[in-house]
């Protein structure tokens, strides 16, 4: 049984630069995974190539044991908050229901099945009482929740999370912690990328610190206590808050 | 004039250009007003500019050879919006200064270009502000053609529109050919221009595209309502436009941008968020007459 996803020896170059090299990353089912770095460290550009809209210039990425391409495998992406035009005139139903565009498929439009889908994935993040709400009314949190949903939707293996905890307060940072471990346990993968080091090292099971390359991976406790892990990943020396906050964690 | 008399002035033969001119304006009304739904949902209301400018020198030459002006102007449009999107690629430019080059260029060739043609001042003028005389018969066809085309693609592609203006990202992700359908909307949003352009006038063109859409966008929350909304304003206003315009002898493009953004207006201070609302609900809030709990419920929801 192969993992839910498996990236192998990846290196990948943006406009002539090797941003990332030797990437070995697994996430199996089940599992929720913190992707750690310092900004510019690659984490985004890690979650395109996993998407397929990178091409990769060495190295493997495998869903589900097979190749990744966009529209063809079922990877739940939840992009960045802001990157979503929320003012636009749709309900939150209708914005979920954007996450079958794909495969339905050119000239194809929503069935039963398809508006089934999306109660189910609303059910999922427990935002069924806001189905008509038209989203440009929602709080952060529940445009959070929003995304997940359509990511869910397309009933995937894997979950990919750009930053979901950037510019919410705590409860409803525990709140979407509690939800994405909960989901992870529903027989799928979730990968997400955070600079939250608290909802990191409380809610995954396993963190992994990038730069340019997977510095590090275990599970938080065992990590947490790798200071020259945390260093090397960030860059930081032995004074800095960061290697605090760990000891205290 | 009385609505009966211009109703009259519609049926008389011996002013058949008026139902033809009216004809025009209202379907390309409808075109614009469901097309500019997403030029202002994306923001895009200088792309609707510049295409709106690009398609001129199209207009000149099918003018100066006698061709047809909307299969010239359509030329022309999507010519520059192709040029945009190259030009675009070099990342040391953004794109709205791209696009300010090439519209104000394609307008300059225009002008340049129709100055060849006899008769060069009244033509340049029917060409920036519109004129409901001189359509001929087979335009009507044109017209009618386009505006099916581009109703029946915005049609087929709504879901690939939505999910694309919502977040490309994710839409790209998906397997969506993204820049194909932003290249398809350019497309449509150049036949909406083509076609209004010969009552409207190319200067004032964009605010059938905007105008209705943004008015739209005031009233409702839902895309479904907005875009029967926004045709509907746009239709509307050309009617009435031109009806003012016949009546008092005053200039039809303008006529009925006016009357538009008269509607703009009055869904401004009018709509459920408007400022009428606004002052209403801080009204109530102050404890005036009247205020309950509940209402003092829906004020503070109004206001979050």
């Amino acid at each position: 049984m192969s993992a839910a996803l498996s990236v192998q020896d990846v290196a990948v170059e943006l406009g002539g630069r090797e941003v990332l090299h030797d990437i070995r990353l697994e996430v199996e089912r089940g599992e929720l995974v913190a992707l750690l770095g310092p900004n510019g460290a690659g984490k985004t550009t890690l979650l395109r190539t996993i998407l397929g809209l990178l091409r990769p210039l060495r190295g493997v990425v495998e869903v589900d044991g097979k190749p990744t391409r966009p529209g063809r495998t079922a990877v739940g992406y939840v992009p960045q908050r802001h990157d979503v035009a929320w003012d636009f005139p749709l309900s939150v139903a209708q914005v979920v229901m954007t996450g079958l565009t794909g495969r339905l498929g050119l000239f194809h439009r929503p069935g039963l099945a398809e508006w089934e889908a999306v109660a189910d994935a609303l059910d999922r993040v427990r935002m069924t009482d806001l189905a008509e709400r038209p989203v440009d009314q929602l709080s952060g949190g529940q445009r959070q929740r929003v995304l997940v949903a359509r990511a869910l939707v397309l009933r995937p293996a894997l979950l990919l999370l750009d930053e979901p905890f950037t510019g919410l307060d705590m409860p409803t940072q525990d709140l979407l912690s509690e939800l994405f471990a909960e989901l992870a346990r529903e027989d799928r993968a979730v990968l997400m990328t955070t600079h939250d080091l608290a909802s990191a090292l409380q809610a995954s099971d396993r963190i992994a610190l990038i730069n340019r390359t997977i510095v590090a991976s275990g599970p938080p406790r065992d990590l947490a206590s790798d200071h020259q892990a945390w260093m090397t990943a960030f860059g930081v020396g032995q004074r800095s808050a960061l290697l605090r906050i760990l000891e205290a964690a | 004039m009385s609505p009966l008399d211009f109703l009259t002035d519609l049926l008389n033969p011996d002013l058949a250009f008026l139902p033809k001119a009216l004809a025009v304006a209202v379907m390309s009304s409808i075109v614009c007003g469901i097309v500019g739904c997403f030029v202002v949902l994306r923001g895009m209301a200088f792309i609707g500019d510049a295409v709106a400018h690009a398609v001129f020198p199209g207009l000149a030459v099918a003018f100066v050879v006698s061709g047809n002006l909307v299969l010239g102007g359509t030329i022309a449009g999507v010519l520059t919006a192709v040029l945009v999107a190259i030009f675009s690629q070099n990342r040391r430019l953004k794109e709205d200064s791209v696009i300010g080059v090439f519209f104000v260029g394609s307008f300059a060739l225009g002008i340049v270009i129709i100055s060849q043609a006899p008769g060069y001042a009244g033509s340049l003028q029917q060409f920036l502000f519109g004129s409901i005389t001189g359509i001929p018969d087979s335009d009507l066809w044109v017209v009618a053609g386009t505006s099916l085309l581009v109703l029946a693609t915005l049609f087929a592609l709504h879901k690939e529109l939505v999910t694309v203006s919502l977040d490309r990202e994710s839409a790209r992700a998906m397997g969506v050919p993204v820049f194909r359908i932003d290249l398809v909307l350019y497309v449509l949003v150049t036949l909406a221009v083509v076609i209004s352009v010969q009552t409207i006038g190319n200067v004032l063109v964009l605010a059938l595209l905007i105008t209705p859409a943004a008015t739209a966008r005031l009233l409702t929350d839902r895309l479904g309502m907005m875009m029967l909304l926004s045709p509907l304003i746009g239709a509307s206003a050309a009617l009435v436009g031109l009806y003012i315009s016949w009546s008092w002898v005053l200039p039809t493009g303008g006529t009925v941008v006016l009357v538009l953004t008269v509607a703009f207006l009055l869904a401004w201070f009018l709509s459920p968020r408007g400022l009428l609302a606004r002052v209403h609900r801080s009204r109530r809030r102050r404890g005036e007459p009247g205020a309950g709990q509940a209402t003092l419920r829906t004020a503070v929801e109004g206001a979050s």
